[in-house]
C-alpha cells in the first residue's frame, strides 16, 4: 500500500470518525446527563439529510438546505421530546428502548410515505465540487476536507461551550450527580430541553454534511446509531473528550481495517478467501476493539466520575 | 406461583394455538406464521429468563439463534439430517458460544452488558456472512427438513405445529421451575442487590453464567427449528434488529412475567402481519403502538391480567438502576 493511498484512509476515517462524533456527542450527553437511552437519536441523523437536501434542491443552493435543516432539526427534536421522551424520563431503560424504537419505526416509515424508498438526489455543494491537491499527485475532494473542518470547529465549538460556560458547567454537574444539581435549585427540565435540543441539533447537522458523500435513504440512521452506541460506550458515557477520542478511533479503525486487512490477509492465504476473510474481519474490527476495551476497562476510556 | 388466574392467560395462549388448526386456521400461511411466532417465543423466553430473571439486558440473543440454524445447515451440508444429531449438536453449540462470550460479557453490567452482547452478535453475524461453504451473504437453502427416526415428520406441517407447540409450553415449564428454584432464586436476588447477594455468601457471577449459557443452549434450539421453518437459513437470522426484536418480545410482553415473552412474540409476530397486510405504510400504525404500550401497559401485556406479585417494574431511582450506578461508581 502506497503512502498516498493510506493518506486518503486516513482522511477518509477522520471524515467517518467526525460525522460519528456529531451523532454521538447529543447521545453521550442525553445518556449521562438524563440517564435516557434514545435509540431514536439515529432518526435525528436522517431527518436531517433529507430535510437539508429537499429544501436545497428546493433553494436550488446546498448551503442554504444545510443552514436551514439546523433550525428544522432542533424543532423536530423538541416536538418529539414533547410529545414522546419527556413521558419516559421517569421510566427505566427497557421502557425507553421499546417507546424510542418504536419512534425510529413511525418516523422511517413517515419518510418513506412522504420521500419514497429509494435514495434521495443530493444536490452537490456549490463551490467544492472539485478536489483539492494535499501532495503531489494526491487529489483529494474538497467538501470531504470540508466535513473535517467543519465537525472540527463544532466539537471545538462544543468542548468551549461545555467547558467554559455556566450552562456547560450545570451539563458537566448534571452528568455527575442530575438530582442533586436539581437539589440546588437549577431547572433541570430547561437544563434537559437544551441538551436534547443541541443534540439534535448536532445529528441533523452530521446527517446533511453526509448527505453528498453517503446514501440518503430511510435506513440511514441505523447503521450510524449502532456505531454512535458502540462511540459513546468505548468513550465513556457522558464524556464529551471520551466521544471525540473515540469517534476518531471508530472511524480510523473502520476505514483502514476495510482498506488494508484484505491485502494483509494475502500474505497468508490465497487472494480470494483473503478478500472474503478480510471483508468480515474488518466489519467485526470495531467490535472487536469494544469487547476489548470494555474487558479492561468496563467503564469505557474517559469515564465519568459519578457521586 | 401464587393465584391462578395470572396463569389463565397464558393457558388461553397455548389453548389456542393447540385448537388453531381445528378452527379453520390449517393452511400454509397460517401454520408459517404461527410457527414463526412460537420459535421466537421459544428465543423469547430464554431472553426473558436473562432480562427479568436475571437483570442482564443481552443485545445478542440472536448470534445463538442464528448458531443453531447455521448448524443445521453446516450439518445438511454434510449430509447429516438425523434429528437426534442435529437439534442436540444446535443447542450445544449455541450454549457453547453464550458460555464463552457470557464469560467475557459478564465483567461488565448495565448498557455496557447490552453492547458488549451487541459486539459478540455482530462478530457472529459478520462469521457467518464470510462462510462461503454456506452461501455466504447469500444464505444456504436446505434440501429437506431434518428427519425424525428416517422419516420427514418435520415436513407434516400439522406434526411441526404441535411439536412446537410442546416445545414452547416446554421451554415456558422448565424455566418456570428454573426461575422459582433455589437457582433462580439467587439469580432474582443478584438482581435486586449484588452486594448484598454477596454479602450473604453468593457469587452472581457463576450463576449469571449457568442462566446465559441454558438462554444459549435454547435459543440455539430455536434457531435450529427456525431453519426447519423456512428451510432456509441466512446471516439475516444474527443481525442485530433480531435480536432487538427478540427484546422488544420481552419488554412488550412483560419483563415481570416469564410467559410475558410468549404474548409479546405473538403479538409482534400477528400485529406485523395484519398490519401489512392491511396498511402500505404499516409501520405508521405499529411504531406508534409500540409507544402506547410503553406508556399506558406499565407491566406489559402479562400486567393486563396479572398485577406484579412484587415491586415487578422498579420506578427509576430502584434497584436495577441504582446497580447499574454502583458498577459506574466502582470502576
Amino acid at each position: 500500500m502506497s503512502l498516498n493511498l493510506l493518506l486518503v484512509q486516513l482522511l477518509n476515517g477522520a471524515q467517518l470518525g467526525i460525522l460519528l462524533f456529531l451523532v454521538a456527542a447529543g447521545l453521550t450527553l442525553v445518556f449521562g446527563v438524563m440517564d435516557f437511552i434514545n435509540l431514536a437519536h439515529g432518526v435525528q441523523y436522517m431527518l436531517g439529510a433529507y430535510v437539508a437536501a429537499t429544501l436545497g434542491t428546493l433553494l436550488g443552493s446546498f448551503w442554504l438546505g444545510l443552514l436551514l435543516a439546523l433550525p428544522v432539526s432542533l424543532l423536530i427534536g423538541l416536538l418529539l421530546e414533547w410529545v414522546v421522551f419527556r413521558h419516559l424520563y421517569r421510566r427505566d431503560h427497557l421502557a425507553q428502548v421499546l417507546a424510542t424504537f418504536g419512534v425510529i419505526l413511525t418516523v422511517e416509515d413517515a419518510v418513506r410515505a412522504i420521500w419514497g424508498s429509494s435514495p434521495l438526489a443530493v444536490p452537490q455543494p456549490e463551490g467544492f465540487a472539485g478536489g483539492i491537491e494535499i501532495m503531489p499527485g494526491l487529489t483529494y475532494p474538497s467538501f470531504r476536507l470540508a466535513i473535517i473542518a467543519a465537525g472540527l470547529l463544532v466539537a471545538l465549538g462544543l468542548w468551549l461551550l461545555v467547558d467554559r460556560t455556566r450552562a456547560g458547567m450545570l451539563v458537566r454537574a448534571g452528568a455527575t450527580n442530575a438530582p442533586m444539581v436539581s437539589a440546588l435549585g437549577v431547572d433541570i427540565h430547561k437544563l434537559f430541553t437544551l441538551v436534547f435540543g443541541i443534540g439534535a441539533m448536532l445529528a441533523g447537522f452530521a446527517g446533511a454534511l453526509a448527505g453528498p458523500v453517503f446514501a440518503v435513504a430511510p435506513g440511514m440512521g441505523d447503521g450510524v446509531l449502532i456505531l454512535a452506541f458502540v462511540v459513546i460506550v468505548i468513550g465513556g458515557i457522558g464524556s464529551i473528550r471520551g466521544a471525540f477520542v473515540a469517534a476518531i478511533l471508530v472511524g480510523l479503525i473502520d476505514t483502514l481495517g476495510r482498506a488494508m486487512l484484505p491485502d494483509l490477509l494475502r500474505l497468508v492465504m490465497d487472494a480470494s478467501s483473503a478478500r472474503q476473510t478480510g471483508a468480515a474481519l474488518a466489519s467485526m474490527l470495531v467490535y472487536i476493539v469494544m469487547a476489548a476495551i470494555l474487558f479492561l476497562s468496563p467503564a469505557g476510556l474517559f469515564p465519568v466520575r459519578r457521586g | 406461583m401464587t393465584g391462578r388466574a395470572r396463569l389463565l392467560l397464558p393457558v388461553l395462549v397455548l389453548a389456542g394455538l393447540a385448537a388453531a388448526p381445528f378452527l379453520g386456521f390449517d393452511t400454509g400461511f397460517a401454520y408459517t406464521l404461527m410457527a414463526r411466532a412460537m420459535i421466537l417465543g421459544m428465543a423469547a423466553l430464554s431472553l426473558s429468563l436473562l432480562v427479568g430473571g436475571a437483570g442482564l439486558v443481552s443485545l445478542g440473543q440472536a448470534a445463538m439463534l442464528g448458531i443453531g440454524a447455521y448448524a443445521v445447515a453446516a450439518l445438511d451440508h454434510a449430509g447429516v439430517t438425523n434429528a437426534l444429531v442435529v437439534f442436540p449438536a444446535a443447542a450445544l453449540l449455541a450454549g457453547l458460544f453464550a458460555l464463552v462470550t457470557g464469560a467475557v460479557s459478564l465483567r461488565t453490567s448495565g448498557v455496557h452488558f447490552i453492547m458488549i452482547t451487541l459486539a459478540f452478535g455482530q462478530m457472529a453475524f459478520f462469521t457467518a456472512s464470510s462462510l462461503s461453504a454456506l452461501g455466504g451473504d447469500d444464505g444456504y437453502t436446505l434440501y429437506g427438513r431434518t428427519e425424525w427416526m428416517g422419516t420427514r415428520l418435520l415436513e407434516d406441517r400439522a406434526a411441526f405445529h404441535f411439536i412446537l407447540l410442546a416445545l414452547l409450553a416446554g421451554t415456558w415449564l422448565l424455566l418456570s421451575a428454573l426461575i422459582d428454584s433455589r437457582f433462580g432464586r439467587v439469580l432474582r436476588a443478584s438482581r435486586e442487590n449484588a452486594l448484598r447477594a454477596q454479602a450473604v455468601g453468593f457469587s452472581p457471577f457463576p450463576y449469571r453464567l449457568v442462566a446465559y449459557t441454558v438462554a444459549g443452549a435454547i435459543s440455539g434450539l430455536a434457531g435450529a427449528l427456525l431453519a426447519n421453518a423456512t428451510e432456509f437459513v441466512s446471516p439475516a437470522t444474527l443481525a442485530w434488529g433480531r435480536s432487538g426484536e427478540l427484546l422488544f418480545m420481552v419488554i412488550l410482553g412483560g419483563v415481570g412475567q416469564l410467559y410475558g415473552a410468549i404474548l409479546g412474540a405473538l403479538a409482534i409476530v400477528l400485529l406485523e402481519e395484519w398490519l401489512s397486510h392491511l396498511l402500505n405504510y404499516w409501520r405508521l400504525a405499529f411504531g406508534p403502538l409500540l409507544i402506547l404500550s410503553v406508556l399506558f401497559l406499565r407491566n406489559g401485556l402479562a400486567g393486563i391480567t396479572a398485577p406484579p406479585r412484587r415491586r415487578r417494574a422498579p420506578p427509576k431511582a430502584a434497584a436495577p438502576k441504582a446497580a447499574t450506578l454502583e458498577a459506574r461508581a466502582d470502576a
